[in-house]
C-alpha cells in the first residue's frame, strides 16, 4: 500500500470526480471532495518526508520501468509542489461548502466539486510524473476542468473569461505538445531524465532550440508569463472565489515547476543552452511584470481584480529568479512559489468573504471595512504585509534570497526593481488599509463576517503568512534541497 | 531570575500589555490600570538588567531561527540596554499623560491607542535588545507599521495625507536602502550579528564601504537625515502623546540607536572601511538647516519636531566624527535629548488641552496661568540648548569635545550654530510665556489636567536629576567604546 | 516524402492560429483552434511512418516497422481536442443564450454598456 503512495496521490482525486458525478448530492459531494483533498495532502507529507528521510522515490506506472513505461517521480522539487498543491486543495475545502453554496447554482454544485477534484488530479499529476505527454495529458485535465470552474462563476461574464482562457490554454498547451514532439524526434524518448542524457549527446541543436522555444511559449501562457497574461485577470476576477483561489495559489506555480524541470533538468545539462539568452530574456519579461503589473494592479476598480494584476507581478518575482539562476536567486524563486501561494490564497479567501457579504469587492463598497468586518480586514491587513515583503512574514523570505541572488552577482538594478516592486505592493495594499480603516462606512452597508467554517481556512491561511516567515524549514528548507538537485546536474 | 529569562520577559510585557489593552476595551479604569502596571513591571526589568550589564554580562538567547544560518537572536549590550532603560524610564509618565490627554480631549478609540502605543514600545525594546541586523529591521518596520494608526489617530482627511507621507518615506527608505543595504552586508561578510570591531573590515572595498555607509544613514529613514526628514513634521497630526514618546524618543531614537549601532558594530566605528566625510556633512547640514526652519515655524509642534530632527542629527554627526568622546556622547546624547523633548511634547499637548492653543505667537502671557508646564518647558528648553543645569549640558560637552579631538572644523562650528540656534528657538517661547501680558481677549484657563501636569513635571525633574547622577547612563554610553576595540 | 509533410503541418498549424486569433466569430475561432491541433497530429504521425514498412507485428515475414508511439500518444491527444471542441461549443451555446451574440466585440460592447449604466 505505502509503495504505491505516489500512485494513489493522482488516482484518489481522479476517482471522486466520477463518484461525485454517479452521486450528484451536493452535500455528498463537498464530503466526499473534502475527504479526497485532505487525503490527498497526507499522501503528500508522507511523499515528502519519505524524500527527506531516504531520497528520491521513483514508481514505475504499470510496473513498466521507465523509459519505456511512464515513470511518477517524487524528489524534493517535485515533493515540495505536491505539498502546496495538495496543502491549499485541502485548506480551500471547509471553505468551499457556504461559499460554493452562495456562488454556484445548487443544480451546479455536484459538478463544481467534480471539476475541482478533477483539477486539483490534474495538477498533481503534472507535478508527479516524470513523462513528458503525462505532463500533456495532466495539462488539459486541469485546464479543462479549470474552464468549466470558472465559467460556473457567477454573471454571464464568467463565460467569456472561460471562453478565451480555453482559446489561450489550448494554444499554449498545443504549443507545449509540439515542443515536446520535437524533443521526441530528436531523442526518441519520452522520460525526463532519459530525455536529458540523450540530449547531452546530441549536436543538432536546431529542433532542440525550436523546442525550447515552443516549451517555453506553451507554459508561458500556462503560467501567465508577461506579456502573455491578458487570460488571467478576467479569468480570476470572474471565477467563483474558491476557484479564484486554488488557481492563483497553485495552477499557475505548476506551470512554472513544470518550466523549472526543462530549464534545470532537461536543457541546461545539455548543450542547447549556450549562447542563448534564455536568463536575459526571463530577466526582461520579469522585469516588466514587476512593474508595470504592480502600477496596473494599483488602479483596479476592484480588489479582486488588483489582487489578480497582482498575481502576475508576483509571478515576475519567481521567473526573475530562474532568470538569474545562482543558488540564493533560485531559492527565492521556488520559495516564492510557497509564499506567495500562501499569501494569495489568503487574500483571495478573505476577499470571497466580503464578496460573499457585500455582494462585490469593489473600492467603494470597502469604506469602513474595519469596522464591518473587523477580522476580515485585520487578515487582509496582514496577508498584505506578506505580500509586501515585510520581515517576520512569508513574503519576505523568498524576498530575501532575491536580493540576495541579484546583489552576489553585482546586479544592483535588479535589487532595485525587486525593491521597487515592493514599494509598488505598498502602495496597493495601502489602498485597502485606508479605505477599510480610514473612511466611513455608508449607511446601511452590510455588515457581519463571513460564517465560521469560511474563517477557519481564512484563519489557518493568514496564520501561515506569519508562521512561514519564522518558521522556514519547509519554504526556504525544501527550496534549498530543491535547488541542491537543479544545479547538481541531470537529476 | 537569570539575566537572559529578563531580557526575554522585557519585550513581552508591552506585548501583554496591549492584548490587556484590547480585551478591557469596556473597563476603561481597568485598562488604564493595566497599562500602568505594564509600564511598571517593564521598568523593573530592565532596571535589574543594569547590574548584570554593567557587570559585563551579555544576555543573549536566539528566539527561532529566521533564514539558515540567520537567526531571529537577542543580545543585550550596554547601548542597546541605555536605550532600552529611557523608553522604559519614560513610558510610565507618557501612560500617565495619555489618561488625562485622552479623556479631557474626548478621543476615540482608546483601547486602540493604548494597545498600539504598548506594541511600539515593545518594537522599540526589541529594536534595543537586536543581536544582529535582521532582528533590528524586523523591529524597525514593525515599529512604523504599528504606530502608523498612532500617526492617523484622528481618521480625517489631515491625519490620512499625513500617514501617507509618514508610511511612505519610513517604508520607502527602509526598504529601497536599508534592506538591500543589510543583504548586501550579508553577502560581502556573510554574517549579520553585531560584533564589536565590526564585520565588514576588510570584506568590502573603501568605495564599497562608504556606498553601504550611505545606503545605511539614508536608509534608517528614522533618524530623520535631511532630505528624507519630512515624515517628522508629517506625523505632527497625531495626538500629543504620540509626539512625545514616540517621536521624540521612541520612533526617532530609534532611528538614531540604528545609526549608532550600524557605525560602531558592523562598521567598527572604523575610518578604514567607510569614508565618513559625506555623512558627518550631511549630519552638519541637517544639523544647522533643521534649527533654521524651527526657528521660523510658528506652530509649536512643527517647531518641536524640526528642533528633533536637528537634534537627530548631533547624533548622528557624534558617532560619524569616530571620536571615542563623541560617540559615547552620542549615547548621552539619546538620553538627554530624550527627557529633555517629551517634556516639550507634553508641555505643548498640555497648553493645547488646557487652552486650544498650538502657535507659539498665541503664548502670550500663558506661562502665568499655566506656571507648572512653563517652568517645566523652560528647564527642558535649557537642557536642549545644553546649559546647565540640565543634562543636555553632558552630552554636548561630550560631542564637542569629541569633534575637538576629531580636529574637525566643520563640525565644530556646525554644533556651534546649532546650539545658538536652539536657544534662537526656544527661549522666545520661554520669554513670551512669562514675560509678555496676555493678549487682551484671552479666555482665561488654567492648567491641563493633574496627570499630565504631574507628568511632565516627572520628566523636567528627571532632565535636573540627570545632570546631577548621570553616572548609570554614562557608563553604559562608555560600554558602548567596547564595539570599538575588535 | 521528404519534407512535404511538414510543409503541410506548419501551413494547417498557422492557418489555424491565425483563424483562432483573427477571428471574431466564437464559432469561427474553436475551428481555427482545431485546424491547429490537428496540424500538430501530422507532426507527430508523419515522421514515425516509413516508406515500406508495417505496423509492429513480429513475424519472419517483416523486418521494418513503423514507430507505435506517436499513434498512441496522438490518440490521446485527439480525444483531448475532442474535449477541448465540445467544451468550448458547449461555453458558445452559454454564451449565446446569455448575450444573444457569438460576436466577440458585440460581446464586448454589451459588457461596456452595462458598465457605463453601473
Amino acid at each position: 500500500m505505502l509503495d504505491h503512495l505516489p500512485a494513489l496521490q493522482v488516482v484518489v482525486p481522479l476517482m471522486s470526480a466520477p463518484i461525485i458525478v454517479l452521486l450528484r448530492r451536493p452535500g455528498a459531494a463537498w464530503l466526499i471532495s473534502t475527504l479526497a483533498s485532505f487525503v490527498a495532502f497526507a499522501i503528500a507529507v508522507a511523499l515528502a518526508l519519505r524524500v527527506a528521510e531516504t531520497g528520491t522515490v521513483s514508481y514505475a506506472m504499470g510496473s513498466w520501468p521507465p523509459p519505456w513505461g511512464i515513470e511518477y517521480r517524487v524528489d524534493a522539487l517535485s515533493a515540495f509542489m505536491l505539498v502546496l498543491v495538495a496543502g491549499v486543495a485541502a485548506l480551500v475545502m471547509p471553505y468551499a461548502r457556504r461559499s460554493v453554496a452562495a456562488e454556484v447554482a445548487e443544480h451546479q454544485a455536484y459538478l463544481f466539486y467534480a471539476m475541482y477534484c478533477l483539477c486539483v488530479a490534474g495538477l498533481l499529476g503534472m507535478t508527479i510524473t516524470g513523462d513528458l505527454f503525462n505532463v500533456f495529458v495532466f495539462l488539459e485535465i486541469s485546464s479543462l476542468s479549470t474552464y468549466v470552474l470558472i465559467a460556473l462563476g457567477r454573471g454571464r461574464r464568467a463565460l467569456l473569461a472561460a471562453f478565451q482562457y480555453l482559446i489561450v490554454g489550448t494554444i499554449g498547451a498545443t504549443f507545449y505538445v509540439i515542443g515536446i514532439g520535437l524533443l521526441y524526434l530528436v531523442t526518441g524518448s519520452l522520460n525526463f531524465a532519459d530525455v536529458a542524457q540523450r540530449l547531452a549527446g546530441i549536436g543538432e541543436l536546431r529542433p532542440v532550440l525550436a523546442a525550447l522555444a515552443f516549451i517555453t511559449v506553451g507554459l508561458g501562457l500556462k503560467l501567465a508569463l508577461f506579456p502573455l497574461h491578458q487570460w488571467l485577470p478576467n479569468a480570476y476576477a470572474f471565477a467563483p472565489s474558491v476557484v479564484t483561489t486554488f488557481l492563483a495559489a497553485t495552477a499557475t506555480k505548476v506551470s512554472v515547476y513544470v518550466l523549472v524541470r526543462f530549464y534545470f533538468l532537461v536543457f541546461a545539462p545539455s548543450q542547447a543552452l549556450e549562447g542563448v539568452p534564455v536568463g536575459g530574456v526571463l530577466i526582461a519579461l520579469s522585469a516588466a511584470a514587476i512593474v508595470a503589473m504592480s502600477l496596473v494592479a494599483v488602479f483596479q476598480p476592484d480588489l479582486k481584480r488588483m489582487f489578480a494584476y497582482s498575481s502576475v507581478a508576483q509571478i515576475g518575482y519567481v521567473t526573475l529568479g530562474l532568470g538569474i539562476a545562482n543558488e540564493a536567486a533560485l531559492t527565492g524563486s521556488l520559495a516564492h512559489l510557497v509564499n506567495h501561494g500562501v499569501t494569495k490564497s489568503a487574500l483571495f479567501l478573505l476577499v470571497g468573504g466580503i464578496v460573499l457579504r457585500g455582494g462585490d469587492a469593489s473600492f467603494a463598497s470597502l469604506a469602513g471595512l474595519g469596522q464591518r468586518m473587523p477580522w476580515t480586514s485585520f487578515g487582509i491587513g496582514v496577508a498584505g504585509l506578506s505580500l509586501i515583503g515585510v520581515p517576520a512574514t512569508a513574503g519576505f523570505t523568498s524576498k530575501w534570497y532575491l536580493i540576495a541572488g541579484a546583489a552576489e552577482q553585482g546586479s544592483w538594478w535588479i535589487v532595485a526593481l525587486v525593491v521597487a516592486g515592493s514599494l509598488i505592493a505598498v502602495a496597493y495594499v495601502w489602498r485597502f488599509v485606508e479605505a477599510a480603516y480610514l473612511a466611513q462606512p455608508p449607511a446601511g452597508a452590510a455588515a457581519g463576517e463571513p460564517p465560521l467554517s469560511m474563517r477557519a481556512s481564512e484563519a489557518v491561511a493568514v496564520a501561515l503568512c506569519v508562521v512561514l516567515g519564522l518558521v522556514t524549514a519547509f519554504n526556504i528548507g525544501f527550496a534549498r534541497r530543491a535547488v541542491g538537485l537543479l544545479l547538481g546536474g541531470a537529476g | 531570575m537569570s539575566a537572559e529569562s529578563l531580557a526575554a520577559l522585557a519585550p513581552m510585557v508591552p506585548v501583554a500589555a496591549a492584548a490587556l489593552a484590547a480585551l478591557l476595551h469596556r473597563a476603561p479604569n481597568l485598562r488604564e490600570a493595566a497599562s500602568l502596571a505594564a509600564g511598571a513591571v517593564l521598568l523593573a526589568c530592565i532596571g535589574a538588567l543594569v547590574g548584570p550589564v554593567l557587570a559585563g554580562e551579555r544576555p543573549e538567547f536566539v528566539l527561532v531561527e529566521m533564514l539558515p544560518g540567520l537567526d531571529l537572536a537577542f543580545r543585550v549590550e550596554p547601548f542597546g540596554l541605555l536605550f532600552a532603560l529611557i523608553v522604559a524610564v519614560l513610558w510610565l509618565p507618557s501612560t500617565l499623560y495619555s489618561i488625562g490627554y485622552l479623556r479631557a480631549n474626548g478621543e476615540a478609540k482608546q483601547s486602540r491607542f493604548f494597545a498600539c502605543f504598548a506594541l511600539a514600545i515593545a518594537s522599540a525594546i526589541g529594536v534595543a535588545f537586536a543581536g544582529n541586523l535582521l532582528t533590528l529591521f524586523m523591529f524597525y518596520e514593525a515599529l512604523t507599521l504599528v504606530t502608523w494608526p498612532l500617526v492617523t489617530h484622528h481618521g480625517d482627511e489631515e491625519a490620512r495625507r499625513g500617514g501617507r507621507t509618514y508610511l511612505a518615506l519610513l517604508i520607502g527608505t527602509s526598504t529601497a536602502l536599508f534592506l538591500p543595504a543589510i543583504v548586501a552586508t550579508w553577502v560581502a561578510a556573510g554574517t549579520l550579528d553585531f560584533t564589536p570591531g565590526g564585520i565588514l573590515r576588510g570584506r568590502v572595498s573603501y568605495g564599497m564601504g562608504t556606498f553601504l555607509l550611505l545606503l545605511f544613514a539614508f536608509g534608517i529613514g528614522k533618524a530623520a537625515l535631511m532630505p528624507l526628514h519630512r515624515w517628522l513634521p508629517a506625523a505632527m497630526v497625531a495626538p500629543a502623546p504620540v509626539s512625545a514618546l514616540l517621536h521624540a524618543v521612541a520612533v526617532v531614537k530609534a532611528g538614531a540607536f540604528c545609526v549608532v549601532k550600524v557605525v560602531v558594530y558592523v562598521f567598527g566605528a572604523d575610518g578604514t572601511v567607510a569614508d565618513f566625510t559625506p555623512l558627518v556633512t550631511v549630519a552638519a547640514f541637517t544639523l544647522v538647516a533643521a534649527s533654521v526652519v524651527a526657528l521660523r515655524a510658528d506652530n509649536l509642534k512643527r517647531r518641536l519636531a524640526y528642533s528633533t530632527v536637528s537634534q537627530l542629527a548631533y547624533v548622528v554627526l557624534a558617532v560619524a566624527l569616530l571620536a571615542p568622546l563623541s560617540v559615547a556622547g552620542a549615547a548621552m546624547h539619546v538620553v538627554a535629548h530624550a527627557a529633555g523633548k517629551i517634556t516639550l511634547f507634553f508641555a505643548a499637548g498640555a497648553v493645547y488641552t488646557a487652552a486650544h492653543k498650538t502657535k507659539v505667537s498665541e503664548l502670550d502671557g500663558a506661562g502665568r496661568r499655566m506656571p507648572w508646564t512653563f517652568g517645566a518647558f523652560a528647564v527642558a528648553s535649557l537642557s536642549m540648548i545644553g546649559l546647565p543645569p540640565a543634562v543636555g549640558v553632558a552630552s554636548k560637552w561630550l560631542i564637542v569635545a569629541g569633534a575637538a579631538q576629531a580636529e574637525n572644523a566643520l563640525a565644530l562650528a556646525a554644533l556651534f550654530a546649532g546650539t545658538l540656534l536652539s536657544a534662537g528657538y526656544l527661549l522666545p517661547v520661554v520669554y513670551r510665556a512669562f514675560l509678555r501680558a496676555p493678549a487682551a481677549g484671552d479666555s482665561p484657563h488654567g492648567e491641563a489636567p493633574a496627570t499630565m501636569v504631574v507628568a511632565l513635571v516627572a520628566t523636567a525633574t528627571l532632565t535636573v536629576a540627570l545632570f546631577f547622577r548621570h553616572d548609570v547612563p554614562l557608563s553604559l554610553a562608555r560600554g558602548l567604546l567596547e564595539g570599538m576595540r575588535p | 516524402m521528404g519534407h512535404y509533410a511538414y510543409f503541410v503541418a506548419i501551413f494547417l498549424m498557422v492557418a489555424g492560429l491565425y483563424v483562432t486569433v483573427a477571428r471574431g466569430n466564437l464559432v469561427k475561432k474553436l475551428i481555427g483552434l482545431s485546424i491547429f491541433q490537428t496540424s500538430v497530429y501530422l507532426l507527430y504521425i508523419a515522421p514515425g511512418k516509413l516508406i515500406g514498412a508495417t505496423a509492429p507485428i513480429v513475424a519472419p515475414q517483416y523486418a521494418t516497422y513503423s514507430n507505435p508511439l506517436p499513434h498512441v500518444l496522438i490518440l490521446t491527444a485527439i480525444v483531448v481536442g475532442v474535449a477541448t471542441l465540445a467544451l468550448g461549443l458547449a461555453l458558445v451555446v452559454r454564451i449565446r443564450e446569455a448575450y444573444g451574440t457569438v460576436e466577440e466585440d458585440q460581446i464586448l460592447a454589451e459588457d461596456e454598456r452595462r458598465d457605463a449604466d453601473a
